[in-house]
C-alpha cells in the first residue's frame, strides 16, 4: 500500500505548526479518509470539519499542497508515492483550530444581498415562468458554499482592507441569479459596485478555477454583472430600452 | 483553549486570528510557468507590433495589406483601402511616425480591456496575483474601481470598434483575391498570402464575436428568454463561443502578427508568395 508523509497544520489563532504524519493509504481513499486515519491512530484531538464525504456539503474545504480543494473529493492517486502533502486550513478566514476555520464573514454577506422581490402574479394568483427562463441562473444553484471561492480571491485573501464592501464571488453568483430571475423586479447593478464591491473584482478567475461544482463563477455571473452595470452609461443600450420601451426595475 | 473555542462557536463572539502560516503560498507545482510564459509572449507580441507600426514600410504587396496598417486611409499610403486617400494626416502628431499607429489604438485597446486578457496580464504583469492563493505582490490594491484601470468597464466600447475592423479586414481578405494582372487591371486569384489573411480574419472574427460584451449585448441582458427567442438563441450561440474566447484570443494574436510578418517577408523579396490558383 502507498504510504505519504501528511504535513498537517496543528494549531489555533495564539500559533502552529505543520506536523508530519507517515499514513498507508488504501486503494481509492481521498485526502479527509487519511486525516480520519490520523485522527483514528495518531492524533485523536486533530480538528476538521466534515460531514457528507461526497463533495455536497462544502464542509471540508482546505488547502492541500497550496491550493484550495474540498478534503473529500481529493483522491491519493493524484500524487506520487511517498510524496508529502501539506494539508493546510483555509487561510482567508480566522482560525478556530487545526483545520477549522470561522466562515461567519460570509455569512454575514449573505445576509446582506437584497433578496427577490416578484412582480404581482397572473391575473388567476399564480405565477409562470418558463423553463428556459430559469436555466440560466440554475447553475448558480449548484454551489454548495465550500466558501473555496471566497478562500482563494484575492481581494479577501490578501487586502483586508476591502473585507467590510466586498461580498466575494460566492455571493456575485447569488446576485447575478437574482438579477437574471424572470419575475424578479429589483434592479441591483448599482448596488452590487456601491455595497458588493464588484469593482474590486479583476477577473483572474481564480474562483472558476477552484469551484468544485465547476460553475462558471466569473463568465456566467461576475462579468455579466460587471456588464449589466456598463449598460447603465451605454447610449446605445438606453437608446434601444427607449426603442424598445423597456421598463426599469426598482434600485436595491 | 478548546472550551473557549466552543463557546465562541456557540455565541456570536469570531476567531480574530487567521491561521499563522508565514509562507506566502504553499503550492508545490510550478504555478509560475503560466504567468512567465504569458509574460513573454505578450511582451514579445508589443515589441514587434511597436516595431512593425514605426517602420511605415514594407506593408503592402498586391494584392495584400498588413493589418497592422489597414484601413489604409491616408494619401501617403502605398495602397488605399477604398480607391482614394484622405488627406496625410500629420496629426495626432504620433501619427507623423506611422499611420499604423492611427489605426493599432483600435484593435489595441480592445484586446487591453478584453476580459480574459485583464486576467492574463493582471496575473503576469500586475502579480495581482500572479497565481491562484499565491499571495499579491504589491500592497494597496483597488482593482478596477479607480482611474485609469475603472476605463476597464467600457469594454463594449472597444468591441464596438473592433467589430468595424473586422468589417474592415474582411474587406482587405476580399481584396487579396484580386491580384494584378500583367496586361492590366486585375484577376482572381488565389496565394499563400490570401489563405494567411482569411485565416486572421477567421481568428480575429472568432476572438471579436465570442466576447463576453458581445455575448451580453446581444442576449445576455435580457432575463425573460422566452419571450425573444431571436436573442435567446443567439446568446446560446455566444455562449458556446464565448467558451472559445482564451482560444481565439492567443490564435488571433498570433495571426495577426504572423500575417504581418508574412506580407513583410514578401515585400520585402526575402520571401516569395506562391499562388495556387
Amino acid at each position: 500500500m502507498p504510504t505519504y508523509t501528511m504535513r498537517v497544520f496543528r494549531g489555533d489563532p495564539g500559533g502552529g505548526e505543520f506536523k508530519d504524519y507517515r499514513v498507508e493509504t488504501g486503494e481509492g481513499m481521498v485526502v479527509l479518509d487519511v486525516i480520519h486515519r490520523i485522527q483514528a491512530t495518531e492524533a485523536p484531538d486533530l480538528a476538521c470539519r466534515w460531514n457528507c464525504k461526497a463533495g455536497k456539503c462544502g464542509s471540508c474545504s482546505a488547502e492541500i499542497n497550496g491550493k484550495p480543494r474540498l478534503m473529500c473529493m481529493t483522491r491519493m492517486n493524484l500524487f506520487e508515492e511517498g510524496e508529502t502533502i501539506s494539508v493546510a486550513p483555509i487561510r482567508t478566514f480566522p482560525l478556530i483550530r487545526d483545520l477549522v476555520t470561522d466562515v461567519s464573514y460570509n455569512y454575514e454577506k449573505a445576509k446582506q444581498v437584497p433578496p427577490l422581490r416578484l412582480k404581482p402574479p397572473d391575473p388567476d394568483g399564480k405565477y409562470r415562468m418558463m423553463q428556459e427562463d430559469v436555466d440560466r441562473a440554475q447553475e448558480f444553484h449548484k454551489c454548495i458554499e465550500c466558501f473555496l471561492c471566497q478562500d482563494v480571491c484575492h481581494v479577501i485573501r490578501d487586502h483586508e482592507e476591502h473585507k467590510p464592501k466586498f461580498a466575494g464571488p460566492r455571493f456575485f453568483i447569488k446576485i447575478a441569479g437574482l438579477a437574471m430571475h424572470p419575475l424578479d423586479t429589483v434592479d441591483r447593478t448599482k448596488w452590487v459596485g456601491t455595497h458588493a464591491g464588484v469593482g474590486l473584482c479583476n477577473i483572474t478567475k481564480c474562483c472558476t478555477e477552484v469551484c468544485p461544482e465547476h460553475i462558471h463563477i466569473t463568465d456566467n455571473g461576475i462579468i455579466p454583472m460587471k456588464e449589466r452595470m456598463a449598460d447603465n452609461v451605454d447610449p446605445v443600450v438606453w437608446l434601444l430600452r427607449k426603442f424598445r420601451g423597456a421598463k426599469g426595475k426598482q434600485p436595491a | 483553549m478548546i472550551r473557549e473555542v466552543l463557546k465562541d462557536q456557540r455565541g456570536h463572539v469570531r476567531a480574530a486570528a487567521r491561521p499563522p502560516i508565514a509562507a506566502a503560498h504553499l503550492r508545490k507545482d510550478a504555478w509560475w510557468a503560466l504567468p512567465l510564459t504569458t509574460f513573454v509572449v505578450l511582451t514579445a507580441f508589443i515589441i514587434y507590433s511597436t516595431w512593425a507600426a514605426l517602420q511605415n514600410a514594407h506593408y503592402y504587396v498586391a494584392p495584400y495589406l498588413s493589418p497592422f496598417y489597414s484601413p489604409c486611409i491616408s494619401k501617403s499610403c502605398v495602397h488605399s483601402t477604398f480607391g482614394y486617400g484622405l488627406p496625410d494626416m500629420t496629426f495626432p502628431v504620433i501619427g507623423v511616425l506611422s499611420p499604423a499607429f492611427l489605426i493599432l489604438w483600435g484593435p489595441g485597446l480592445f484586446r487591453l480591456t478584453c476580459y480574459y486578457y485583464r486576467k492574463a496580464y493582471y496575473r503576469s504583469f500586475w502579480l495581482a496575483p500572479a497565481a491562484c492563493a499565491v499571495r499579491d505582490v504589491k500592497g494597496g490594491y483597488s482593482g478596477e474601481t479607480r482611474f485609469p484601470l475603472i476605463v476597464q468597464n467600457f469594454h463594449r466600447y472597444a468591441w464596438y470598434v473592433a467589430v468595424i475592423f473586422i468589417v474592415l479586414l474582411t474587406w482587405d481578405a476580399l481584396l487579396a483575391f484580386r491580384f494584378p494582372d500583367p496586361r492590366g487591371g486585375t484577376q482572381f486569384g488565389i496565394g499563400i498570402g490570401t489563405l494567411v489573411m482569411w485565416i486572421n480574419v477567421i481568428f480575429l472574427a472568432g476572438y471579436t464575436f465570442s466576447c463576453h460584451s458581445c455575448r451580453h449585448v446581444c442576449g445576455g441582458h435580457v432575463d425573460v428568454f422566452s419571450k425573444t427567442p431571436a436573442r435567446s438563441s443567439l446568446w446560446h450561440v455566444l455562449t458556446r463561443l464565448n467558451e472559445k474566447h482564451p482560444t481565439f484570443a492567443w490564435l488571433s494574436l498570433f495571426s495577426v502578427g504572423l500575417t504581418d510578418l508574412y506580407i513583410r517577408l514578401v515585400s520585402m523579396g526575402i520571401i516569395r508568395d506562391l499562388r495556387i490558383l
